[in-house]
């Protein structure tokens, strides 16, 4: 580390959070999301050890490898990573997981694994780099491509899109977003709500395919996304070990999201009326207009802060499993004896 | 009360002896109807008396209605397979009655219900009606439950006519209600009202009868399913993730009551274990290999077709080298085949589970007290190896009553394995996760968490180099591989290694895994008094080792005995002993049934040319 980089509150450069170089397409939605992961676990002061790297197969399961080369990291099955990440933070409940997924990997092999991850609220941030195509096999369309779309391979998409942000709202999400690999900001200030939030934090991002799908008339290009994309509300989170900015904001404008660690997500938005992201109907009608008129709405959707996570559930000891002395794991020899000396003829 | 021969019991004995402890009890029933508690009953009483039981429970894939049956066998010699023949007959299920007479044994007793006014076709055998209902009626219990207590008239009835003192039955059904007084006395009414109306009604008339031996002191009846559990417990288990499966699915079962038990922290009442029903078996085995990755001691419990659907799973955890125990309760297929039969036919898939150069460690328990240690050293293995670790048992020995000596403690510390320190990464100023630093083709593991900035690696299935970094290059993929196989040998010096009874002069060898082997130890009783001497081998995990070389080296013929179809495990020794092929002979049966000493002393009879 130079001596004299800037340093965050731990300690670590910016380079400290850095990976490997990208092997993705230049231009690749995916890599600027890479971008913010480091940015935000640098701003945040994340300690890169405590955080665990997941993905399942495909162009975005890649890309954990272009960012937090200090955190472990495991590039799993297509389709399998919310299983994956189940286990490890079951018995390890001190980590941070971020999952990294793509469209086929979450809207079509994973779907069931995904909606089932959602439903036990793991804790993880689990973001779709969602593109409406599948890039490595060179451009088919994927579950979450828009009706009616053409693309050069496929020909025309002639079924509806399977909705991310609706299935894990249906599969009650405590926390669902949506944004677009083109709004850093936006992306960034999700993403440090999405690591603040102790369940499940699914971030779908649109992040488009510079290759096989970024056709103006494409929900999924980044024409389309400048054009069509509508921020809910502006977003500043303050997290808790920084003073709470006050905004010059008209009273009853501001909607405060407490946080479990303390923080406070807040919330201007746009048009007051519109959108209440603590209302579960309110987000399935938000989305359902959306999803009608091929428009996506940016910002958090959806949130509850209330919903147990999967290690509350289980009634786990604080202690992480993984670091339970042998004395704790293995009953002692009397355990035994008595077990026997019931079982035995003929006490 | 209907008619019986009177006949004096000393005339019947007088024409043929009596047969005393060793013979075959077979009791048809209707699943559902509440069964289960009068038939381990009996076997427990009988066992508490000192002779020597088996019990089987053959039942079918259903909740209610169809025919199942229960075998309790009775070797005064202490053999526990499963014999074909039955002596004593209890009819419970009319739609079944007909040929579960017709395959009585000669001689044998047949005990029915009254009200069914049956016909006594046969007359080589004896008819014992029973009146249940009138019994049934006459006992005070709730409607609901009268089913249920119409089982404890057999009971009673057997217990006359076998000559077992009540005091047994009562402290069998003392334990199987855990003590509870009021169950007990409810069913122990019954069971006397039925054996006083036996005393004044029925007359022996077959030569079957039991006797107190001394032969079970200080041994415990278990199945496999709870012995495992038990083990698992005992290795320390943290993590199990399972989706619900016969004939596996009373392993989990028994594993979540035991670690409620053993396993709550007793300073905060938390628990020291998760264990997730997943949604399917491939969110289990994923949900185990991220556990055991993290550094978890993770197992599942499964059956074939879990088996299949984890296969993928399977393959990522052997190439990324994640530590993992994978139970699997066999039953037959292909495919859903039937559920709740039991077969041997998963050694080959999970030997090879997952496509492109695979191998798993399988361990073959065959018995209750191997079950409950491979339920712990399954652990030490797959951390040592830093591999899944497969253990093969079956629906026989997994859900009936077997006896067994008592459980023994873990003879050494959990071992696990190699994981690497923040210190001692800082002492050796880096890391290679699967560099081969002690030649063994185990490389240094580290786990998330550890504080180092040199601690961490990237797992993946996708090809690696010594640094876990992704790599296409052709020497990195052989030279992986190659040091896989070196672990590979590792594996083959640190698996169980087989039971050998070498009987010299003996030209012929048998070689047998798992539930077969009560099988194995009867027939080769049978055959030597036939005048064939036999070797035996009980292969006890995979990877081969040495001592089954020199088995097959040091005899003329070998064969082995396996319950499936295709002779799989002959298949694996062909494969991994191709110079000794022509010795070794397939004596491989499956019809969803335990294998029977008497078929397999045929079979090697027939293949010896006798």
């Amino acid at each position: 580390m130079a001596a004299n980089a800037r340093v965050n509150e731990i300690g670590l450069s910016r380079n400290d959070y850095k990976g490997g170089v990208s092997t993705l397409c230049q231009g690749c939605g995916h890599n600027s999301i890479a971008n913010q992961i480091i940015a935000v676990a640098y701003e945040m002061s994340l300690d890169p050890h405590q955080v665990i790297k997941l993905s399942g197969i495909g162009c975005s399961s890649k890309s954990p490898a272009y960012f937090l080369n200090r955190s472990h990291g495991f590039n799993g099955l297509h389709g399998r990573m919310p299983a994956l990440a189940t286990g490890a933070t079951t018995v390890n409940r001190s980590l941070i997981a971020i999952g990294v997924s793509g469209d086929g990997d979450t809207g079509s092999i994973g779907l069931g694994q995904f909606k089932h991850m959602v439903r036990r609220n793991v804790p993880i941030v689990y973001i779709v780099e969602n593109n409406g195509v599948y890039g490595l096999t060179k451009g088919q369309f994927s579950a979450t491509a828009d009706y009616g779309q053409e693309l050069k391979y496929a020909g025309v998409n002639e079924l509806p899109p399977i909705d991310i942000c609706l299935e894990a709202l249906a599969a009650d999400a405590s926390f669902v977003a949506r944004s677009f690999a083109g709004d850093s900001k936006q992306v960034r200030e999700l993403l440090k709500a999405a690591i603040a939030h102790r369940g499940t934090a699914v971030l779908d991002i649109i992040s488009p395919c510079v290759t096989f799908n970024n056709h103006e008339d494409s929900t999924k290009s980044y024409a389309y996304g400048k054009a069509k994309e509508e921020p809910l509300h502006d977003i500043t989170f303050i997290p808790f070990y920084e003073p709470i900015e006050i905004e010059d904001q008209e009273p009853g404008q501001v909607r405060a999201v407490k946080l479990y660690d303390g923080s406070h997500l807040m919330l201007k938005a746009l048009d007051p009326t519109k959108h209440d992201p603590t209302d579960r109907m309110a987000a399935f009608r938000l989305l359902e207009e959306a999803r009608e008129q091929q428009l996506f709405i940016t910002g958090l959707i959806y949130v509850d802060e209330n919903r147990a996570t999967l290690p509350e559930i289980s009634r786990l000891v604080d202690t992480p499993l993984v670091h339970l002395p042998p004395e704790k794991l293995r009953p002692p020899r009397e355990v035994l004896d008595e077990i026997n000396r019931r079982l035995t003829c003929c006490n | 009360m209907s008619t019986i021969q009177d006949l004096p019991l000393e005339d019947v004995l007088a024409e043929k002896p009596a047969v005393v402890n060793d013979f075959q009890i077979m009791i048809a029933t209707v699943n559902g109807s509440g069964s289960q508690t009068a038939n381990t009953v009996l076997l427990r009483a009988m066992f508490r008396m000192g002779i020597p039981v088996s019990g089987k429970n053959i039942f079918p894939s259903n909740i209610q209605g169809l025919p199942t049956w229960y075998t309790i066998r009775l070797s005064k010699n202490g053999y526990t397979a499963r014999l074909e023949d039955y002596h004593v007959l209890v009819a419970m299920n009319q739609q079944t009655a007909a040929d579960d007479i017709a395959n009585l044994a000669p001689g044998g007793a047949c005990y029915y219900p009254e009200e069914w006014n049956l016909k006594h076709e046969r007359d080589d055998i004896v008819y014992y009606p029973m009146p249940v209902k009138a019994l049934t009626d006459a006992s005070d219990v709730p409607a609901n439950l009268s089913s249920y207590i119409a089982n404890m008239v057999y009971v009673g009835v057997l217990a006359t006519m076998l000559n077992i003192e009540l005091s047994y039955i009562e402290g069998a059904l003392d334990y199987h209600f855990n003590g509870k007084a009021k169950p007990v006395q409810m069913n122990m009414k019954v069971v006397q009202a039925a054996y006083d109306w036996a005393q004044d009604h029925l007359a022996k008339r077959d030569p079957y009868a039991v006797e107190p031996m001394n032969a079970t002191e200080g041994r415990l009846l278990m199945d496999g399913n709870s012995a495992a559990a038990l083990g698992a417990v005992f290795g320390g288990v943290t993590f199990a993730a399972w989706y619900p499966i016969t004939p596996s699915t009373s392993l989990i079962d028994a594993l979540r009551e035991d670690l409620a038990k053993y396993r709550i922290d007793p300073e905060t009442g938390k628990a020291t274990f998760a264990v997730i029903q997943a949604e399917d078996e491939i969110g289990a085995i994923g949900m185990v290999v991220g556990a055991g990755w993290a550094g978890a001691r993770a197992m599942t419990a499964t059956s074939g077709p879990g088996i299949s659907l984890m296969t993928e799973f399977a393959g990522l955890a052997y190439y990324a080298e994640v530590p993992a125990v994978i139970w699997d309760v066999q039953r037959m297929g292909p495919s859903t085949g039937l559920p709740t039969r039991t077969s041997q036919g998963d050694v080959l898939t999970c030997y090879l589970l997952g496509h492109g150069d695979t191998r798993h460690v399988v361990l073959l328990p065959g018995t209750i007290n191997e079950i409950f240690e491979y339920g712990w050293r399954a652990f030490d293995l797959a951390e040592r190896l830093q591999t899944l670790v497969f253990v093969l048992s079956d629906l026989d020995l997994g859900m009936n009553l077997w006896m067994s000596d008592p459980f023994e403690y873990p003879d050494a510390p959990m071992d696990r394995g190699k994981v690497l320190t923040a210190e001692d990464i800082e002492r050796a100023g880096r890391f290679a996760r699967y560099e081969d630093v002690d030649g063994d083709g185990i490389g240094y593991r580290t786990l998330p968490g550890i504080d180092h900035p040199l601690g961490a690696y990237f797992a993946r299935g996708t090809g690696h180099n010594a640094r876990a970094v992704y790599s296409e290059r052709p020497d990195d993929w052989v030279e992986n591989m190659a040091r896989l196989r070196r672990k590979w040998e590792t594996a083959r010096t640190l698996v169980p290694k087989p039971v050998v009874d070498q009987v010299s002069g003996a030209e012929i060898g048998l070689i047998a895994f798992g539930s077969t082997d009560p099988c194995v130890v009867e027939a080769r009783d049978q055959l030597s008094a036939r005048g064939v001497m036999t070797s035996y081998l009980r292969l006890r995990a995979l990877p081969l080792e040495d001592t089954t070389r020199r088995f097959i080296e040091s005899h003329e013929r070998v064969y082995v005995v396996e319950n499936n179809t295709d002779g799989q495990m002959a298949s694996i020794l062909h494969m991994e002993y191709p110079d000794l092929a022509p010795r070794i002979h397939s004596i491989a049966y499956s019809d969803g049934l335990p294998l029977s000493p008497r078929w397999l002393t045929a079979a090697v009879l027939e293949q010896e040319g006798r």
